[in-house]
């Protein structure tokens, strides 16, 4: 950050220790050391620059996404050399300790399974710790790329779906690279229902072999990322046949490429499948196309954890509980959460940044312009982003305890909390999903038209977010696996059952019902317990609304598909309401660092009165507020702003993101954005020349045409 | 359109004349048949084809940009088109160039500004396009606040010239199209300066580059700003930025239709109304809501096609499981359910249908308000000028949120393949999103819409009803609104009487209004209330707009309308536009008091038997908008619905698949696979 800092002002307004901040917003101290570290190495190294991205053709841009993914990899292996952690300690503990430093940052879930492997094999401390590190530069290298599915989905469905004798043969491969692969399930015509894939894969007792097709044009694989042009293998899903019985959808290890040459396997079809949105994004990723044409495979690829075929082509499911596999869904979508919450601050630090140093009108009496962050119409817009940021990080983190919590519970053949974790993380999945991505377009347009140039950083980062709205399911898919969760709980509260976990205000039901919210002044909206009461009632009678609705259709299927839209709402009322009731029980901790928690305060009641303000006809609708009330929680978040508005700056400095992390002009930590938006510009390819390439052959024809001239 | 049509049997369910819903659509029998034979012409012409838009880089990209519009050019003159014909070719050739700008923004700004002397001597240099312009205003430091911008023009009596002059960085223009590389001349905004006097913001008509060599004149500093959202999209533009050094240009440059500079630099205003001026703008804002029509109409069609298309669950008796994985079914024989008969996705598309007919028939009043609007600017009557300027402002706000935002919802819809290039949507998003920012920020613009619904109501003499006119007539029923009213919905049914809808909104507008016209009473200062309010304003500010676009809907029906079964289907989309407004702002309706829950919930329940009403007739109700499939340029909504095999021919076009191993193999994989170094330190 070389010279002056234009926010230096804005930062000097914080009432509270922003480096505490920092340590609350990552996880810990040790987690906030770590990060940064690896952030300002990722910063400062060339290769690594990513500023050019939206300017290279679709093969200068894939090939650069090769370099940085080979130099990422030299780099990991070299600080691993370079050995600069100490060891002694028992690996057990560091295990311990070190799932408690991953909270929280999205990719670093996914190599927790890797450190655990290498702990196991290696008991060497300095492999786990910069395994950590690792992860870190992969997550700072910012760039959608092979290695993204390599290490987030190939390998650990490996780990959850291949016996240990595959895993023990498998899993080396995969870690050192020396096979890459990818996860093949969504195929051209068949998306979110998986039971509807159609390539098979038919065992051939006489050879002891799998023989996969794809039968037809829509069976083909389509949007695995990394299989276009990078992976050698794949966990590919198919219909199981033997026998001429289909056994439903299982996993294979196939092999794509060969290992000499790189070029496809006989039998198999394999490319790209074009341009996606936006310029750089996920273009910088080969996602792919995979058609099978009578390709064998052993026996022993099939992952056979849960279920075998034997060497007689019996099916046979195995002793280990179905149930474990659902793990790896929970694990996926809490990475998913953790992401959008990531996402979100990137934006909302550009945003906020930006809206410290652009002023406009106000001028009127020969002062300076008005800064747009002081305007009540910004604010309304940006700050509850804001909260919601913080919002998220929180239910994330909470997500991540509970993968833990149920992964144990799993492991002791306890499913009980499954149904109840499971509709959990897919609300939530869909909630927060669907939240960032509408809200970095929000923050996109609250930068005005500079948010709009593809060096303000918001184009691009709605364009990797967004498809986190459709894959790993859609959120609408999703809010109605939640409201089928909800309405069989609804159903079985007469029987007396108590619900579990995040269900369990349903068990108050009675009083839930009946309960009136007891606001009479704005400071009233200040108390977590009121603010609770009102999203119980509301998310409860939504819920029980629909439920007597259903009970009017004697088909009960039919019921729920005509009233699908209403319950898509209930479900979000339920989820909304875990969120806020996650972000309550954060503040009821000790957070030291002075102020802190006061802000954390202030943007929980944003984020909860904002909600009510958005989903007002819900609440009055329900009677669970009345109109006055709604009125006096509006009033207060006007008061709310004011008191954020000081901190704004400081609150988005505790993301502590890079300017190379960001990737934004308009979000640069020193706010000196003119200049540089300047600077950019030239960078533009066009103007490499004075005269524009076409201007001899299209323009000067034009310009010099005398002849139609005369004809006008 | 090659064999056979997927969406056969879809057309086949229409419940009404599609021949004649489009000329519904298109506005009249003639402009049907002139869009109609423009839009093949171009579709027909290779030179126009534009799929491959999204893997060219920003050089070919542009250059392939000033190819078309250089194409475009000769074709128009060649076939002797009409200019009404040439815009039409412009619009379907659909590719954001100079061209645009040039014709749009310009050709209008002299016309609009410039003396008749102005005119005859610079119009026929840009018709025949022996000039291109620009329009340069916005800064990069100074956007919505156009009386903030730095450039100065300051008179030089001893040269009888101004000097057109940036004196710092943020006073750059920035953001005018067709600045970056191709503009010879600009209209330029910046403060007059006289005798060291500031007469305001003026334009100037400035030449940018030389006519021999196109290099830029001396004093001019002139370049391209870079990369925009999306690929293809406004890329294939030269949004520019320029900064004068001490530019000399005559005096006649000035723009001095409403005032001038005289030869000794006395600044004197002309006997023309300075309000013909704002003419401009409404015009240019009203065919900013004609094309937020046009663009939610593309999004809605090719969403429509393909959820007719796409299949999902449905095929098999499977269970889904608490956990909500489902038990493994052997595959029924049994096709899946077309994604278009899921209530979740109908909840979401069948209202930006319907949302894209309403925009079209307000765009179409706007054209008819701002004819209007002329003829009385001209015969010297402003009176209706606040309340057309605020009406055209909320309905450009309106109709751009609505549409940029439906557009993306339109592409979540389409699932996965949505987010495809070949799908066409990510462009028509990018393309369409800055709609919400230029010619006025959305919100900006509301806040001015409540402005003036603030004056409206100070206005009111309390106590008694109070005739106002157009489309703030209603206000004058205040009493009636604030005291009598209570809506009488009582069945599913009540909430299909078009008064009964409009009374709802009405009720809602003035209750919205008069509660903030309440509040700012409570501040001394009434800017301060006003600037601390300004959330509460723009919502009431919507709610006024909202009740515009509802009621000239429900104007159009009163119309005669002709075909069997046309007016029907309009109706449906009207409510089905009302009710889904009421369901999304029910917090509005309640806490006025407009309804009460049951009544809300009632609509909804009508909602929901539109949609089934709906339903056969939607494809049909896309194909009505007549668009080419060269238009659409969307393999999902292609006409013939034939969608599997096109995604999967345009796949094979990538770059990447040019060679089967990729470029950067052999040094960035290869290496990797072999690493017998470190594996042996793992």
């Amino acid at each position: 950050m070389e010279g002056v800092d234009h926010l230096a002002h804005e930062r000097s307004k914080a009432q509270f220790d922003v480096d505490q901040m920092k340590v609350v917003w990552v996880g810990s101290r040790h987690a906030l050391q770590v990060s940064d570290r690896i952030a300002r190495l990722v910063a400062s190294d060339p290769v690594l620059r990513k500023d050019n991205r939206t300017m290279m053709t679709r093969k200068e841009l894939f090939k650069n996404t090769l370099r940085k993914a080979a130099h990422g990899w030299k780099r990991i292996n070299e600080l691993r050399l370079s050995g600069v952690s100490p060891s002694g300690r028992s690996c057990f503990v560091d295990l311990l300790l070190f799932s408690l430093l991953l909270l929280s940052l999205l990719l670093l879930f996914l190599y927790f399974s890797i450190s655990f492997f290498i702990c196991f094999n290696n008991a060497n401390y300095a492999t786990i710790v910069t395994e950590e590190e690792a992860s870190w530069f992969r997550h700072y290298v910012d760039q959608p790329a092979y290695t993204d599915l390599h290490w987030g989905m190939f390998v650990p469905f490996i780990k959850g779906s291949g016996t240990e004798e595959q895993q023990k043969k498998w899993l080396p491969l995969a870690y050192k690279l020396q096979i890459i692969g990818c996860y093949a399930q969504t195929e051209l015509g068949h998306g979110s229902n998986v039971q509807g894939l159609e390539t098979t894969a038919t065992f051939d007792p006489k050879t002891d072999e799998f023989v996969l097709n794809s039968p037809t044009l829509t069976s083909s694989k389509w949007w695995p990322g990394g299989l276009g042009k990078a992976a050698t293998h794949a966990v590919a899903f198919a219909r199981l046949i033997t026998d001429g019985k289909d056994h439903g959808v299982n996993g294979f290890i196939v092999q794509l490429r060969s290992l000499d040459d790189h070029l496809p396997l006989p039998g198999i079809t394999v490319g790209d499948i074009g341009m996606k949105f936006g310029n750089g994004a996920y273009n910088s990723m080969d996602n792919g196309v995979l058609r099978f044409d009578n390709v064998r495979i052993p026996r022993d690829q099939m992952l056979m954890r849960v279920a075998q075929v034997t060497r007689e082509g019996k099916y046979v499911q195995s002793n280990v509980p179905r149930q474990l596999l659902y793990g790896t869904m929970v694990f996926v979508r809490q990475t998913i959460v953790a992401d959008a919450s990531t996402a979100l601050s990137r934006a909302v630090c550009i945003a906020t940044r930006y809206s410290a140093v652009r002023r406009q009108f106000g001028s009127e009496n020969g002062g300076v312009e008005t800064q747009v962050i002081d305007y009540k119409t910004q604010q309304s817009r940006l700050f509850p982003l804001l909260a919601s940021a913080y919002a998220f990080r929180f239910v994330g983190e909470w997500l991540k305890w509970l993968y833990t919590d149920v992964t144990q519970k799993l492991q002791a053949n306890d499913f009980s909390t499954l149904p109840e974790v499971h509709a959990c993380t897919a609300g939530l999945k869909s909630l927060t999903t669907s939240a960032t991505a509408d809200a970095i377009e929000e923050c996109r347009k609250l930068c005005g038209g500079h948010g709009y140039l593809s060096n303000s950083g918001l184009p691009e980062l709605f364009a990797v977010y967004v498809p986190a709205c459709t894959y790993e399911g859609d959120n609408v898919v999703l809010l109605l696996q939640v409201a089928r969760f909800l309405m069989k709980t609804v159903s079985q509260l007469p029987s007396g059952k108590k619900p579990v976990g995040t269900t369990s205000y349903m068990g108050r039901a009675e009083h839930l019902i009946q309960c009136r919210c007891n606001v009479q002044k704005v400071e009233d909206w200040l108390k977590p317990s009121v603010i609770l009461e009102a999203f119980e009632a509301r998310a409860i009678r939504m819920s029980i609304a629909c439920a007597q609705d259903l009970s009017k259709f004697s088909n009960q299927e039919e019921g729920f598909a005509e009233l699908s839209s209403n319950l898509a709402e209930a479900a979000v009322a339920h989820c909304q309401l875990i969120v806020v009731s996650k972000f309550i029980e954060k503040l009821q901790q000790d957070i030291p660092g002075k102020g802190v928690k006061e802000q954390l305060q202030n943007l929980c009641n944003i984020y909860a009165l904002y909600i009510i303000h958005k989903n007002l006809g819900d609440f009055l609708s329900t009677g669970s507020i009345t109109a006055k009330q709604g009125s006096l929680a509006n009033d207060q978040l006007r008061s709310l702003y004011s008191k954020l508005r000081p901190n704004a700056i400081a609150l988005v400095d505790a993301f502590n993101y890079t300017d190379h992390y960001l990737g934004s002009v308009l979000g640069r930590y020193d706010g000196n954005v003119y200049p540089n938006l300047y600077a950019e510009a030239w960078k533009d390819p066009l103007n490499e020349s004075v005269v524009p390439d076409g201007y001899r052959e299209y323009i000067q024809p034009l310009l010099k045409n005398q002849l139609r001239n005369a004809r006008l | 359109m090659d064999g056979s049509d997927h969406l056969v049997h879809e057309r086949s369910k229409a419940q009404f004349d599609v021949e004649k819903m489009k000329i519904v659509w298109a506005g009249s029998h003639y402009a049907f048949q002139v869009s109609n034979r423009i839009a093949r012409l171009v579709a027909g012409d290779p030179a126009f084809r534009k799929e491959n838009r999204a893997v060219l880089s920003r050089k070919d990209l542009f250059k392939n940009t000033l190819r078309k519009a250089a194409h475009a050019w000769k074709r128009i003159t060649e076939l002797g088109l009409s200019e009404e014909e040439a815009s039409w070719l412009r619009f379907y050739v659909d590719e954001l160039s100079y061209a645009y700008v040039h014709w749009g923004m310009f050709v209008p700004a002299i016309k609009g500004s410039g003396t008749e002397e102005q005119q005859n001597k610079w119009l026929p240099l840009a018709t025949n396009m022996q000039i291109i312009g620009t329009y340069a205003q916005t800064e990069l430091g100074h956007g919505s606040n156009v009386r903030g911008l730095e450039t100065t023009a300051n008179f030089d009596p001893k040269t009888d010239e101004f000097i057109i002059h940036s004196p710092t960085l943020t006073s750059s223009k920035w953001w005018p199209g067709g600045l970056g590389k191709i503009a010879t001349h600009a209209v330029v905004y910046a403060r007059l300066i006289t005798d060291g006097q500031d007469h305001g913001v003026h334009g100037f008509i400035v030449q940018l580059r030389s006519l021999d060599d196109h290099l830029p004149l001396p004093g001019i500093t002139v370049g391209d700003i870079g990369m925009k959202f999306g690929s293809g999209a406004f890329n294939s533009m030269d949004n520019g930025f320029v900064r004068f050094d001490h530019v000399h240009i005559p005096r006649s440059q000035m723009l001095m239709r409403v005032s001038q500079v005289t030869r000794e630099g006395k600044y004197v205003h002309s006997n023309v109304p300075r309000q013909l001026v704002y003419g401009a703008m409404v015009y240019v804002r009203q065919i900013i809501v004609v094309d937020a029509s046009i663009a939610l109409s593309r999004a809605v069609c090719i969403a429509a096609r393909y959820s007719a298309v796409r299949r999902q669950f449905g095929s098999q008796n499977h269970e889904i499981s608490a956990t909500g994985v489902e038990t493994h079914e052997i595959s029924g024989t049994g096709v899946e359910t077309q994604v278009i008969d899921y209530k979740t996705q109908q909840s979401r598309l069948f209202p930006l249908l319907a949302s894209a007919y309403a925009f079209r028939f307000i765009g179409e009043w706007l054209k008819w308000l701002y004819t209007d609007l002329t003829q009385k600017l001209e015969a010297n009557d402003f009176s209706t000028l606040p309340e057309a300027h605020a009406c055209t402002a909320g309905l450009k706000s309106l109709t751009t949120s609505a549409a940029a935002d439906g557009i993306e919802e339109c592409r979540k819809l389409c699932g996965g393949h949505g987010y495809l290039s070949s799908s066409g949507l990510p462009e028509l998003y990018a393309v369409f999103a800055p709609a919400c920012t230029y010619e006025g920020d959305n919100i900006v613009l509301l806040l001015q819409v409540a402005r003036f619904l603030m004056k409206t109501i100070s206005k009111l003499p309390s106590g008694r009803n109070y005739k106002l006119s157009g489309t703030t007539a209603y206000m004058g029923h205040m009493e009636h609104y604030l005291i009598k009213y209570s809506c009488n919905v009582q069945k599913a049914e009540d909430w299909l009487k078009p008064n009964t809808i409009l009374e709802a909104f009405e009720a809602r507008a003035i209750r919205m209004c008069f509660s903030c016209a309440q509040n700012l009473t409570k501040f001394a200062d009434q800017s301060e209330g006003f600037s601390e309010l300004s959330t509460d304003l723009v919502e009431a500010a919507i709610g006024h707009c909202q009740l515009i676009v509802v009621s000239k809907f429900i104007e159009k029906l009163q119309q005669n309308i002709e075909g069997n079964g046309v007016k029907q289907q309009l109706e449906t989309l009207c409510y089905i536009y009302a009710l889904h407004l009421i369901h999304k702002n029910s917090g509005d309706f309640l806490s006025t008091g407009s309804l009460n829950p049951k009544q809300a919930s009632l609509a909804n329940d009508q909602l929901r038997s539109l949609y089934a009403k709906v339903r056969p007739n939607v494809i049909a109700l896309v194909d009505a908008f007549n668009y080419s499939d060269h238009f659409l340029g969307s393999v999902l909504g292609c006409y013939d619905g034939n969608v599997y095999p096109k995604l999967y021919e345009e796949a094979c076009k990538d770059p990447l698949n040019d060679s089967v191993v990729a470029d950067g193999y052999s040094e960035y994989i290869q290496p990797l696979l072999n690493q017998q170094l470190l594996n042996a330190r793992l």
